[in-house]
């Protein structure tokens, strides 16, 4: 049986463009505040929180294929660099490196200017636009800035399709096709996807940016934790709600320590070592069936949603980040990760230290907006 | 679980066809496709779905839609709310579905290749957003029904069935990335069936996008001709249900093919250029090779990815060459792109079913306005129709972005 380590982490989101923004963010416990965004026709303005610009101009914006590319290959770039940090330090011009980047609503600023330029005159839309437009295109450009990607594939789903990205990842290493797996999920925001979600879920607030993990199956390069479960996809159907779906989610990733005994490497963790790290925001109709399933669960609990907002694979993506960050600064033994997605599946996964261990809280590792 | 699993990666199961569904300009089902690639007819016709009066081209294949779709288990509302996309989805599903024989079930993954999706819901959205922004009517539907997983999970509701979905996007490689995929999780023992394709519907935004670049011909879609000038955008879907062989046997299934070989890379060449050499395409041709334990000599047929572009055909034709070696001069190559157009996500996995059909039927599909070759190609363009004999078949699909793909497929007799 394989086991899966985490190498590295990456974040970009409305907190700003490293991990320790998000982790800052989370433990303000304080929504963070929301920018208006225009609508044409003069609607009432929508509510979004926004990227902010980096504090210096990022390097990798002079290489030549991100001269041109939108928000969200920027913010994907970004978070790929932080996640492989570690490894690009430990150089091996030999490591083949797997990529999957999972997205629901892509490039979504450049198929507007796109579209809008055609509706006004095809004769006259601009052919620099339109290649942006493709959901492959993020993937490519981080492909060919990192250079040694050796496989390589573009999700699109719901938020949940995450974890399938990660699975992927899994499927790869353990298929020693690769030695390394990068798997991102990222979004950008702008005014038609900010007024499709008011159309959909009056209460959420749109955000963008991009949450990335380093999955290795070598131990020198895990940064202390190790992914200890993946639950199987329940699928929504006629037949299977998505209440019942995230039920049968959770019940996968019920018995504390299950997955760690299936491994036969941990004996049971106490519950109050655990997070769970869930996908609840501010939308009670869509909150309904992930808060039902976790109904009786016990142990702390973040919510990054609450703090952040809306950002649909992005946020799917900063959960996971978010889960890993607290298991691998002490925090906790193992954190759940529960991805109810909007209109797809629901999946969940279980990350734990690699060191049974539980270490105390450090200064600066403060754990966020845990609700006991 | 899908991690940790309880046992270690399994030997590699065969993985072979069971059901095949296909709809192109060129009609509806197998037969009707199979007598026209066969034939070498092309479909290409005046677009009529949307206003080309100030584009380039003028010319695309257009499926001509059957009046009622078949009888399904989808509900009255979820049958109202399918696009082009999804009928042409659905439409392929049923053949594919009826065609293996197989019964309603759990967890059946479905895999399936886009690069648009509900794009028709997207350009609604987007017009009645910019040009009516106080009119709401319809725009949550729009806003739903515009994603790809919404329309897979109408195809297993309507196949009574229900299971992972996964969706692929990688450009004009999606399809043969979705059968991949699929491939690989029976393969590996994730799944014993899958059903996997790729789809996409001719839309405005997307024409206007290949025309903005110049990609299209204005004249006839000619690949690997030295006087090619672009590409010609078609629409369709095709899907396969695909099994262990074990699986299909113990049920005494009509097998219409063994997949026997996948190859996937990334060109990191350029977003929309492949690597004038096709350093990928290589690769991936001569990694589908090694996992198929077949030479190029093996090969009988090889249905390019040949889009009509001159960048993409050179490139494609200089890989093919390197890659076959002297065995090129004999080696049968055409693009079935002439006849119907470039399907994008629907390509790969509408090119695997036609190298389904020459191995099945032993008949190579021509292009029959091919005329001179390009200087790279060292093979033999097939543009007479003709029957021959068909063990292997290979198919290329790349995309953009940079990812080539490539599937093997062997003769079951």
């Amino acid at each position: 049986m394989s086991r899966i380590f985490v190498a590295g982490l990456g974040a970009v989101s409305p907190a700003g463009w490293k991990v320790t923004a998000l982790r800052e963010a989370l433990a303000q416990d304080e929504p963070l505040p929301t920018q208006t965004v225009e609508r044409p026709g003069g609607e009432e303005p929508l509510r979004a929180r926004l990227v902010p610009n980096p504090a210096v101009r990022p390097e990798f914006l002079a290489h030549p294929r991100l001269r041109r590319a939108s928000p969200i290959t920027h913010y994907v770039v970004a978070a790929a660099l932080e996640a492989m940090a570690g490894l690009l330090a430990k150089a091996d011009a030999k490591r083949r490196l797997g990529l999957v980047v999972c997205l629901q609503c892509g490039c979504v600023n450049y198929s507007c200017r796109f579209f809008e330029e055609t509706l006004k005159d095809p004769a006259t839309a601009s052919p620099l636009l339109f290649p942006e437009t493709v959901f492959a295109a993020p993937t490519s450009h981080v492909a060919a800035f990192l250079g040694n990607v050796s496989l390589a594939n573009s999700l699109v789903g719901d938020p949940a399709t995450f974890l399938q990205g990660v699975s992927l990842g899994v499927q790869w290493l353990e298929e020693n096709r690769v030695d390394a797996c990068l798997v991102i999920g990222a979004e950008e925001t702008n005014w038609i996807l900010a007024d499709a979600l008011w159309h959909l879920e009056r209460p959420a607030v749109l955000t963008a940016g991009a949450g990335a993990v380093t999955l290795c199956r070598d131990p020198e390069l895990s940064m202390g934790l190790e992914l200890a479960a993946i639950t199987d996809v329940h699928s929504y159907s006629q037949r299977n709600t998505r209440m019942q779906a995230a039920r049968a989610m959770r019940e996968q990733l019920r018995a504390p320590g299950q997955t760690e005994k299936i491994a036969g490497r941990m004996s049971a963790l106490p519950v109050n070592a655990e997070l769970l790290c869930d996908g609840v925001g501010n939308c009670p109709r869509t909150d309904a069936p992930e808060l039902a399933a976790w109904r009786d669960w016990t142990g702390p609990r973040l919510s990054p949603k609450r703090i952040l907002g809306e950002g649909l694979m992005a946020a799917a993506a900063w959960q996971c980040v978010a889960a890993c960050d607290a298991v691998a600064g002490g925090q906790f033994t193992a954190a759940n990760v529960s991805l109810v997605g909007s209109n797809q599946q629901a999946m969940g996964a279980r990350f734990v230290r690699t060191d049974s261990s539980i270490s105390h809280l450090s200064p600066g590792r403060s754990p966020g907006n845990i609700r006991p | 679980m899908l991690f940790p699993s309880t046992s270690p990666l399994p030997a590699p199961a065969r993985v072979v066809i069971t059901g095949a569904g296909i709809i192109t300009a060129l009609g509806q089902g197998w037969k009707s496709n199979a007598e026209g690639f066969r034939a070498g007819r092309t479909a290409f016709r005046p677009v009529s779905l949307f206003d080309v009066s100030r584009q380039r081209a003028k010319l695309a294949a257009e499926v001509d839609l059957p009046a009622a779709l078949p009888p399904t288990r989808l509900t009255a509302k979820q049958t109202a709310r399918l696009d082009r996309a999804a009928s042409l989805l659905l439409l392929s599903a049923c053949e594919a579905w009826q065609q293996s024989g197989w019964e309603p079930t759990e967890n059946l993954p479905l895999v399936l290749g886009t690069t648009a999706g509900g794009m028709s819901f997207g350009e609604a959205y987007f017009r009645q957003a910019l040009q009516k922004p106080r009119r709401h009517r319809h725009q949550p539907t729009r806003a739903v029904h515009y994603q790809p997983q919404v329309q897979a999970r109408m195809v297993l509701d309507a196949l009574g069935s229900n299971g992972p979905i996964t969706i692929v996007s990688n450009a004009c490689a999606s399809g043969s990335n979705a059968i991949g995929h699929a491939w690989e999780l029976i393969r590996y023992g994730q799944a014993e069936r899958a059903v996997a394709g790729g789809y996409d519907a001719l839309c405005g935004m997307v024409f206007s996008g290949f025309d903005a670049l110049q990609a299209l011909s204005t004249t006839i879609c000619r690949p690997f001709d030295a006087r090619r000038d672009g590409l010609a955008l078609g629409e369709g879907a095709a899907v396969v249900a695909l099994e262990t062989l074990e699986s299909a046997r113990r049920r005494g299934a009509v097998i219409l093919g063994e997949l026997i070989g996948y190859g996937s890379a990334i060109d990191q060449h350029h977003l929309t250029q492949p690597h004038p050499q096709g350093e990928t395409t290589l690769k991936v041709m001569k990694q589908a090779c090694a996992i198929a334990g077949v030479t190029p000599e093996d090969i009988d047929y090889v249905n390019a990815h040949g889009t009509g572009t001159v960048l993409n055909d050179s490139s494609e034709a200089f890989a093919i060459s390197q890659w076959a070696g002297p065995h090129a001069a004999t080696l049968p190559v055409s693009s079935t792109k002439a006849s119907i157009g470039h399907l994008l996500g629907a390509a790969g996995a509408v090119e695997a079913v036609i190298c389904l059909m020459a191995l099945r039927e032993q008949w190579l599909p021509p292009e029959l306005a091919f005329e001179n070759p390009d200087p790279a190609c060292h093979f033999p363009v097939v543009h007479q129709s003709q029957d021959a004999r068909v063990k292997i078949a290979l198919s290329n699909s790349f995309g953009f972005g940079g990812v080539n793909a490539t599937v093997i497929f062997r003769r079951w007799a």
